[in-house]
């Protein structure tokens, strides 16, 4: 088997013990939460920490709760957020979103900050170290090409997190701690479009919650593109969140593309292109075309990327006809290859 | 006989308990004492001379006790006698990117990797060779300095009468390009292996092999040691699917260390280097031109096909030959040419995998024979009921055909599906497709040529009223330990738990070629028969004199020996055991299978005979959208005629994972590479070896299943089985090609079958071009030999060729001509 290099293990109990774990040696520590994401990494030499922090005894970091909206704590597994009722029934584009991640199992240990801080994925990046050695490795790590695009100056890796598009959309914000403070940051305000720096979170932060404002009046959807029903990351995904009055005309959308970029990317000409309308089925095909201009699909995901280009379009139309209302089940059937989305 | 007790009984497993109680010890389970372990050092390059390698560094690293490179390994070996061109780490050059150049034994796989980045290796590169194009065209520097010319591995070519005749005077041509993209087993274990010592000196291999028989023949001319002193286990594989059929390069390394040091050393594979050991399916290009009568019988069909085999022969030859062996078996064919060429690439090397060679042209004969039905406006169905090959007849390649039950599944899957209905009538976007298949029920000639049993079994009956059966038979998931006991329990009339199986060592078990060709059931059922039958004499006689009731009407049954007439009067099965011995001494029996002589006396004649074939037949049901090309499997109807199922839900299960692998070949599994490019770089490196971005199905994935069997009895088979571990995978691709055509009518003229791939051929149709994906042409510069040809049966041929020279390269093909694909 692949074994993990070595490497220092903290256990703290206290986010502030935490953020100064953190503080001690910003650059060579990393966090681990579920270690879905991590542990894979590091086995393989893509991420090779000096120094890693669990967040598992951290307490207070786990669990739901109750605010204006929710607030879900980074440490909350994404089976405790598929399980729970308010999400399901509050926010349905985020429960589907959760409930697509990977497989029961990975969910039963992945967590909802660990999917925000989700490390960038590409065929040529996410591959053992003997593996990259053979491609004399990429820009992301130990090398200097990016091979996807080799004349690009910047990484293409791609944002392969569920949770992040469809928070996003939801106008949720993240609470970032560290040993000088803490700070909130919109989640859209969380990324940059950049495969290597991907996060703007500090070096010396740790994310501790995330919080969902208010969804009364608001609908919301998630579609995800995946070669199977379970297991695979996302290779294109369409977030949709919208305010829709009682005569069907849209007050406020918000549409982000997850898994075409390095981050997730809004579309705000779709958004004013629908908001004040009624969302009609030739409405809906002229902001999917507008949404997925956005989209930036390269050779580095599983699927062909031309073909991937036109999916997108296709998932944004099916989000926004779900948040219209529309009767999506067999197509979500066919799509996801599960029923698990017949969501009220 | 009597009414059978336990066969055609659905029962559980005789393993079952210890693989669900997690009891059953894998390979990787194997712990002994003092025990060392190993990594091997990969190339990664995909073709390079080694200039030096210096491994001063890591020898001289705590906790490491050995470092091996090429030196120690100078004997080469391979699993087919004409390719023996495998070294344990290699020599001189490195034939892709995973190629084993040093292997490091430590205390732990921590310090043993740690000392393999220790190890200091100059290459000089060499040319790459990534495609059969690339291989054709330019011979030099040849990856392997043995094969027909150039990098041309392989080329054959075999004509059963006047082709050309017969497709000219043909009322309808088709001719039709097709390719079968490579993919791999994926079992959930990953190779592993433990090698020792014993204490008398003598080497102990444990290793998840399918065929520790070819095992121990390798090691002992690889290592140069009497086979006598070798002793191979193979411990229950978690899964093979022909992917554990070879001897490999770790299985070597470990047994020569263990030699040198004297501790047991393992080896366990990871993930990625299961990818690079692969022996899995070849990517076949492939052209039919095929003459068909008006009225959809064919007068002749003319086959080519192009393997990429990849760095090392494997199995190759054998594949080769496969790819054009058995389309004559389920159809009326009146005259045949078959010619194959196998070309080596800087990839890892191809072999058998779950159908061996013959899913890549099934698919491609299905796929036009839907074409013709739809040209000529015959149903598919029908067109193929119209030209099934005759039962008990001799096709124009010389296979001998037994019973077969085709017509009846294709009459089942039609009327279990609703097909009549169905076909041709859904609305745009729905689909049903048909295919069939046949296969092998044991390759009829074993891999090296001589005239000793396939299958051995002993018996050992004693005083407990036990019974032991050993036989070299391995269990690789499939089955076997459970079609041994379910044997022997049936001719003694005991219970399969009385019975116990001592399986696949080759120390304590008599010879069992191995979980290949589908030939286990078969084989070593017969071989069981005879022995437990044997026994049974052996019993009969003692009771008989002990009761006074003659040997005729004495019954084996319930775990008694009696009186048919009056059953009262008996013996327990364990008195029955007493009263033989008391009579014979220790009680053993032995008994043995070898196949029928096949009336094939050309040469590459030896691939495709078997004591009898399997047949299948599949209907699938698609759903496809035309906006995005998405495409999904609701249900499959599929029949196999297995002669008898001994234990039906091993049957039923066989069936089910074929259809799950089938599926995974017809929709997404890829054995994909990725150049870089070439000005910046000459890496050719496997695109996903993973199992998460190698795609094959999940549990999600899966369609409704509805599986029948076919049971008439083959007198070939014991009590009347034949295989259903590879055949009910063939169908699935070719059904799923024309289920799309039905859908959305395109063609998909190769697999995998994707959205993209439809898209594509939905917009050329709108474009006004042929409404089809696929590959555009089969290449015109294959140095093609002047074919063998043999004169059909019925136009009075002998089944020998009619001019002698050698069609296939020079050397005998002694030991090329028997092995099919692997099942589990």
């Amino acid at each position: 088997m692949i074994r993990l290099p070595r490497f220092t293990y903290h256990a703290p109990r206290t986010l502030a013990e935490v953020a100064s774990r953190l503080a001690d040696a910003p650059g060579e520590t990393m966090l681990l939460a579920g270690g879905t994401d991590l542990v894979p990494n590091m086995k393989r030499r893509q991420q090779v920490p000096r120094v890693v922090v669990g967040l598992k005894r951290v307490e207070g970091l786990r669990g739901i709760r109750n605010g204006t909206g929710f607030t879900i704590g980074a440490g909350t597994t994404l089976t405790d957020l598929v399980r729970d009722d308010r999400v399901r029934a509050g926010c349905p584009g985020l429960w589907q979103a959760a409930a697509q991640v990977a497989t029961p199992h990975l969910r039963n240990s992945a967590t909802i900050g660990g999917n925000l801080c989700l490390d960038t994925r590409c065929t040529y990046y996410d591959q053992s170290y003997e593996w990259r050695q053979a491609i004399d490795f990429c820009m992301k790590k130990d090398g200097e090409t990016c091979w996807v695009a080799t004349s690009s100056p910047k990484c293409l890796a791609v944002s392969s997190t569920d949770t992040a598009p469809m928070l996003q959309a939801l106008g949720a914000t993240v609470r970032l701690v560290s040993a000088s403070g803490e700070r909130t940051v919109e989640v859209a305000d969380l990324y940059r479009n950049d495969g290597m720096a991907y996060l703007t979170r500090r070096p010396d932060e740790v994310l501790a919650d995330v919080a969902v404002p208010p969804q009364d009046g608001w609908r919301s959807a998630y579609w995800k593109l995946r070669r199977r029903g379970s297991f695979d990351f996302p290779v294109a995904s369409a977030a949709v969140a919208a305010r829709i009055d009682p005569e069907g005309r849209v007050e406020q959308i918000r549409i982000v593309l997850g898994a075409v970029a390095s981050r997730p990317m809004a579309s705000p000409a779709a958004e004013a292109l629908i908001e004040g309308e009624v969302l009609g089925d030739d409405l809906i095909a002229r902001a999917a075309d507008v949404a997925s201009g956005v989209a930036k699909p390269m050779d580095n995901t599983d699927y062909e990327l031309v073909w991937r280009k036109k999916m997108v379009r296709a998932l944004i139309g099916y989000a926004l006809r779900d948040v219209r209302g529309d009767d999506t089940g067999p197509l979500r059937r066919a799509l996801a290859r599960q029923s698990l989305l017949d969501v009220r | 006989m009597t009414t059978p007790r336990t066969i055609g009984q659905p029962r559980r497993r005789v393993d079952a308990r210890a693989k669900v109680t997690g009891q059953t010890r894998f390979a990787d389970d194997v712990l002994l004492p003092r025990m060392l372990h190993g990594r091997l050092l990969r190339s990664p390059h995909p073709h390079a001379r080694i200039v030096r390698v210096d491994t001063s560094r890591a020898t001289a690293m705590p906790g490491v006790h050995l470092v091996l490179t090429g030196d120690a390994f100078p004997v080469a070996y391979g699993i087919l006698p004409v390719s023996h061109d495998e070294h344990a780490l290699c020599r001189d050059v490195v034939r892709f990117v995973g190629d084993p150049v040093a292997a490091v034994v430590a205390r732990d796989e921590a310090t043993a990797n740690e000392a393999l980045a220790a190890i200091a290796v100059e290459y000089e590169p060499l040319r790459t060779f990534a495609s059969p194009e690339d291989s054709l065209a330019h011979a030099e520097p040849r990856i392997h300095d043995y094969g027909d010319v150039g990098n041309i591995h392989k080329v054959v070519a075999l004509e059963f009468g006047d082709v050309d005749e017969a497709i000219a005077g043909a009322d309808h041509v088709f001719d039709d390009v097709f390719f079968f993209e490579g993919n791999t087993h994926l079992p959930l274990e990953q190779h592993a292996c433990v090698a020792t010592k014993d204490p008398d000196g003598k080497l102990v291999l444990y290793s998840s092999t399918q065929t520790p028989h070819y095992v121990h023949r390798a090691l002992a001319k690889a290592l140069d040691l009497p086979a006598a002193h070798i002793r191979v286990i193979a411990t229950p594989n978690g899964g093979g699917f022909g992917g554990k059929s070879d001897p490999f390069n770790h299985e070597v390394v470990a047994a020569k260390a263990a030699l040198l040091l004297d501790r047991p050393v393992k080896f366990c594979l990871t993930r990625e280097e299961v990818f690079y050991c692969h022996r899995g399916r070849h990517p076949v290009l492939m052209r039919f031109r095929t003459g068909v009568t008006k009225d959809g019988r064919l007068t002749g069909v003319d086959l080519r096909t192009l393997l990429d085999g990849g760095a090392y022969g494997s199995y190759g030859a054998a594949s080769t030959f496969y790819t054009g062996a058995l389309q004559t078996v389920t159809y009326q064919i009146p005259r045949y040419r078959f010619r194959g060429c196998r070309v080596f690439t800087n990839k890892p090397p191809c072999g058998p995998k779950r159908g061996h060679g013959t899913p890549q042209a099934r698919f491609g004969q299905e796929v036009q024979l839907d074409k013709i039905a739809h040209h000529l406006a015959i149903d598919p169905a029908d067109l193929r009921l119209n030209i099934v090959a005759p039962a008990d007849s001799l096709t124009a390649n010389y296979l001998k055909v037994g019973t077969i039950g085709l017509a009846e599944c294709i009459r089942t899957v039609v009327d279990r599906s609703g097909w009549r209905e169905k076909h041709g009538r859904l609305p745009h976007g729905r689909g049903v497709g048909l295919a069939c298949s046949s296969y092998l029920s044991g390759a009829g000639l074993p891999i090296n040529w001589n005239d000793l049993p396939h299958s051995g079994v002993q018996l050992k009956l004693d005083r407990s009223g036990g019974v032991t059966a050993f036989c070299g038979a391995t269990e690789i998931g499939q089955g076997s330990d459970d079609v041994l006991v379910a044997c022997v329990a049936e001719v003694l009339g005991i219970a399969p738990f009385d019975v116990r199986a001592v399986t696949g060592d080759t120390d304590l078990t008599p010879v069992d070629l191995g979980s290949y060709s589908s030939r286990v059931t078969l084989m070593m059922g017969n071989a069981a028969i005879q022995a437990a039958e044997r026994a049974r004499e052996l019993l009969a006689e003692a009771v008989s004199a002990k009761l006074e009731v003659p040997q005729a009407r004495l019954t084996f049954a319930e775990g008694r020996v009696f009186d048919a007439e009056a059953p009262d009067r008996g013996l327990t099965f364990r008195e029955a055991v007493c009263a033989a011995e008391a009579r014979f001494g220790t009680i053993g029996t032995t008994g043995s299978y070898t196949p029928p002589k096949s009336p094939a006396r050309f040469k590459g004649g030896g691939v495709g005979p078997s004591p009898t074939y399997s047949y299948t037949a599949a209907v699938v049901a698609v759903e496809v959208d035309p906006e995005t090309g998405w495409i999904t499997v609701p249900t499959v109807w599929i029949a196999h005629d297995i002669g008898r199922a001994i234990n039906p839900v091993l049957a039923r299960g066989q069936v089910e994972g074929s259809v799950y692998m089938g599926l995974g070949e017809a929709l997404m599994e890829e054995q994909a590479f990725r150049r870089l490019p070439p000005r910046l770089s000459r890496a050719l490196v496997h695109k996903f070896p993973s199992i998460l971005e190698y795609k094959s199905p999940t549990s999600l994935d899966m369609p409704e299943i509805v599986t029948d069997l076919i049971e008439h009895p083959d007198p070939a088979g014991p009590f009347g089985a034949k295989e259903v571990g590879q055949g009910p995978l063939l169908p699935i691709m070719p059904a799923v090609a024309n289920a799309v055509f039905d859908a959305v009518g395109v063609r998909v003229d190769e697999v995998p079958i994707t959205p993209e791939k439809i898209l594509k051929a939905l917009a050329a149709k709108a474009a006004g071009k042929p409404a089809r994906t696929g590959p555009a042409a089969y290449p015109e510069n294959v140095p093609w030999p002047e074919p063998l040809h043999v004169t059909p049966p019925w136009e009075g041929g002998d089944g020998r060729a009619s001019n002698t020279r050698a069609s296939s390269g020079r050397k005998a093909d002694a030991g090329i001509e028997a092995t099919a694909g692997v099942k589990s």
